[in-house]
C-alpha cells in the first residue's frame, strides 16, 4: 500500500441553503477542492460520493453521476460511486477513495459528500435520519433516533453518574466554536441555561441536545503521497482509515454506553499509525448528540470510561487543551447534512493542520482525528491526519 | 410510510407472541430470531442448528426515556416512555412502557410484556400490533398516581384477544 495525501479540500457553508440544489451544492464543493489542489478535471480517475438518503431526501437514487455530470465532467466518463452508510456514508466513501490511491488502482480520486436535507420538512427528514436504525425492531415500537440516543444518557448516568449539567457542556462548547465558523450553520454562542431550558426531545435529551438538520457538502481530492507536494503546499498525509461495524440495534450491544464499533476503528487506527490518543491536537468527533460525544471521547481513547462528563465540563477538550474537540462547532453547531459531515471533519481537520483556521486555529496541531458514525453506531470510522512537513 | 400486508404480518410471531430462537450449540437466546448465532466462535457452526425459543415476556427496566418529538404513527401518544426491556431470558428488547406515569418509571422496575396496538399507518394503511410493558410490581410511591393510570399489581392479567388497548 501506498501513502496517500489530502491535497485538496472544499465545502460550502452548512446550513439551511433553500436558494441552492442538490446538484449545486455537489459543484461548489468539489470545485473548491479541485481548484485547492491544482489539479484539472482530466486527471481525475474517479469520484466518490458520500450520500445518506437521496433517495427518499429528493426521490433521486443514481446520484453519484448526477453531480459529474453537472460538473462538466460527463464527457471525460469519470466513474462515479455512492456510498452509504447512515450519517457515517461520508467518512466510509473517504474510506473508499483512500484504498482505491493506496491500492495503486487509481492516482487522484476527488471524494465528495453531500445531503439536502431541507428540501422536505422536518419531519420527513427525521423519519428518514431514524431508519438509520432497526426499522423493524426499534422503529416500530415507537423508537427515534435521539430516543435511542436518550436510552444511552439515561443508562450512562446511571452508571456513572454523568450528570444533566455535564451533558449540557457539550452543546454549550460546540455553539462557542461555531461562532468563530463563517460556514457554521449556528454561529450563535448559548449559554448552559439555554441548554436545560429548552424544549424536551427525548427526556433527558432536550433540542440544544440535537445536531440539526442541515444542507451541504464537503470535498477532498487524494492523490499518491510522492506526487503530492506538485499539487499543494502542505499536503496531509492520511496516516490511517478504519471502518469498523457493530449490532444495527442498540438492544444487541454486548454494552449500552459503550460503541464498539468506534473502540475498534480507533484501536485499528492508532496501531496503524503508531500513535496513541494523547498525540491527537485536534478531533472533530461526532457529537450529533450531547450524549454521542461523551461516549466518543470515551470510546476513542481520550477520557477514561466514565469520566467523559466531568472531563468536558472542566473544560478539559476546549481551546488551550492537549486534544481539542471540534473546533469547527461539530455536527451541533457547524451543521448536519447526513453524508457530508464525515468529509467536512476531514476538510477541517486538513485545514487545521497546514494552519489555516483563522480565529480557531489550533497552534501547532500536527495530528488530527475525525470520528464519524452510522445510525446508533452500527457504522464507526476513525481517519488519522498528519502533517509531515 | 406505508407498509404492504406483507411486510407486516411475516414478523407477527414474532411482535404478538415474542417468538425468539436458541443456538443449539451455544444454548445462547437471541429475540427477534437469528439463524446464525453470532456468539458460537465459528458462525457456521450454528447453521441450521438455531431452534425456535419462546420468550416469557417478563423483565425489567434496563434504560428508559420520555420521547415528546415522536416516531411517524406516535404523535398521539406523546410523551411516551421508550425503553430497553432485559428479559429473564437474556435478551434485550425496544418498546413503550404504559400504564404508568413517565415520573414513576426507573431503572429496574419489573415489567411484563403486553399485547397492545402499536400504531395506525393512515385510515386505510395497515394497523401495527406488538408489544408494549406494563409493570409487574408495585412501583415505590413517587407522586399519588391519578385513578385513571393506577398500575396494575402483581399478575396483569393476560391480553385477551380482540381486546387491544393502544
Amino acid at each position: 500500500m501506498r501513502e496517500v495525501a489530502v491535497i485538496g479540500a472544499g465545502m460550502t457553508r452548512f446550513g439551511e441553503l433553500w436558494d441552492l440544489s442538490f446538484r449545486e451544492i455537489g459543484i461548489e464543493a468539489g470545485f473548491q477542492a479541485l481548484v485547492d489542489a491544482k489539479l484539472s478535471s482530466h486527471q481525475l480517475n474517479a469520484f466518490y460520493l458520500g450520500n445518506m438518503a437521496s433517495g427518499s431526501l429528493l426521490e433521486q437514487e443514481h446520484i453519484a453521476p448526477l453531480v459529474i455530470d453537472y460538473a462538466g465532467l460527463a464527457g471525460h466518463h469519470v466513474g462515479a460511486i455512492r456510498v452509504e452508510a447512515g450519517g457515517a456514508s461520508g467518512a466510509v466513501a473517504l474510506h473508499q477513495g483512500y484504498l482505491a490511491v493506496a491500492s495503486g488502482a487509481y492516482d487522484y480520486v476527488v471524494v465528495g459528500g453531500a445531503e439536502k436535507l431541507t428540501d422536505v420538512p422536518d419531519f420527513t427528514a427525521n423519519r428518514i435520519s431514524g431508519s438509520t436504525a432497526d426499522q423493524e425492531w426499534e422503529s416500530v415500537f415507537g423508537a427515534t433516533l435521539p430516543g435511542l440516543w436518550a436510552l444511552v444518557a439515561r443508562r450512562h448516568m446511571h452508571d456513572y453518574g454523568t450528570t444533566r449539567e455535564q451533558l449540557a457542556h457539550v452543546p454549550v462548547q460546540a455553539h462557542a466554536m461555531g461562532a468563530k465558523n463563517p460556514n457554521a450553520h449556528f454561529r450563535n454562542k448559548i449559554t448552559l441555561e439555554t441548554v436545560l431550558g429548552a424544549g424536551p426531545v427525548a427526556e433527558p435529551l432536550g433540542v440544544f441536545d440535537c445536531a440539526p438538520l442541515s444542507d451541504g457538502a464537503a470535498a477532498v481530492v487524494l492523490g499518491p503521497m510522492d506526487e503530492a507536494k506538485k499539487h499543494q503546499e502542505i499536503p496531509i498525509r492520511i496516516a490511517a482509515s478504519q471502518v469498523a461495524c457493530d449490532t444495527m440495534a442498540l438492544q444487541h450491544r454486548r454494552e449500552l454506553t459503550t460503541l464498539e464499533a468506534t473502540v475498534t476503528a480507533a484501536r485499528q487506527a492508532f496501531a496503524l499509525a503508531h500513535r496513541a490518543p494523547a498525540d491527537v491536537q485536534v478531533a472533530e468527533i461526532d457529537d450529533s448528540y450531547s450524549i454521542a460525544a461523551l461516549v466518543a471521547l470515551e470510546d476513542l481513547g481520550f477520557a477514561e470510561k466514565g469520566k467523559s462528563g466531568a472531563l468536558f465540563a472542566q473544560g478539559a477538550f476546549a481551546p488551550g487543551a492537549r486534544t481539542v474537540v471540534n473546533p469547527s462547532g461539530g455536527l451541533k453547531a457547524q451543521g448536519r447534512p447526513f453524508g457530508a459531515v464525515g468529509v467536512a471533519q476531514a476538510v477541517e481537520v486538513v485545514r487545521q493542520l497546514r494552519g489555516q483556521s483563522g480565529e480557531r486555529q489550533v497552534p501547532g496541531a500536527r495530528l488530527g482525528l475525525t470520528h464519524n458514525i452510522g445510525g446508533t453506531g452500527a457504522t464507526a470510522v476513525v481517519h488519522l491526519f498528519e502533517r509531515v512537513n | 410510510m406505508a407498509t404492504t400486508i406483507a411486510r407486516y404480518w411475516r414478523e407477527t410471531p414474532r411482535r404478538y407472541n415474542l417468538g425468539g430462537s436458541r443456538c443449539t450449540v451455544c444454548r445462547t437466546i437471541y429475540f427477534p430470531p437469528r439463524s446464525v448465532c453470532p456468539s458460537c466462535s465459528t458462525h457456521r457452526q450454528s447453521l441450521g442448528k438455531m431452534e425456535p425459543f419462546q420468550l416469557s415476556g417478563e423483565g425489567e427496566v434496563y434504560s428508559f426515556c420520555t420521547v415528546h418529538d415522536a416516531a411517524e404513527g406516535f404523535e398521539m401518544e406523546v410523551p411516551y416512555v421508550l425503553a430497553l426491556v432485559k428479559t429473564r431470558e437474556g435478551p434485550l428488547l425496544t418498546g413503550q412502557v404504559v400504564d404508568l406515569p413517565a415520573e414513576r418509571v426507573r431503572i429496574g422496575l419489573k415489567v411484563r410484556a403486553t399485547f397492545r396496538k402499536l400504531r395506525e399507518e393512515g385510515k386505510a394503511g395497515v394497523i401495527h400490533y406488538g408489544y408494549k410493558f406494563s409493570p409487574a410490581e408495585e412501583p415505590p410511591p413517587h407522586r399519588r398516581p391519578g385513578r385513571s393510570s393506577e398500575p396494575s399489581r402483581s399478575g396483569t392479567p393476560a391480553p385477551e384477544e380482540g381486546r387491544v388497548r393502544a
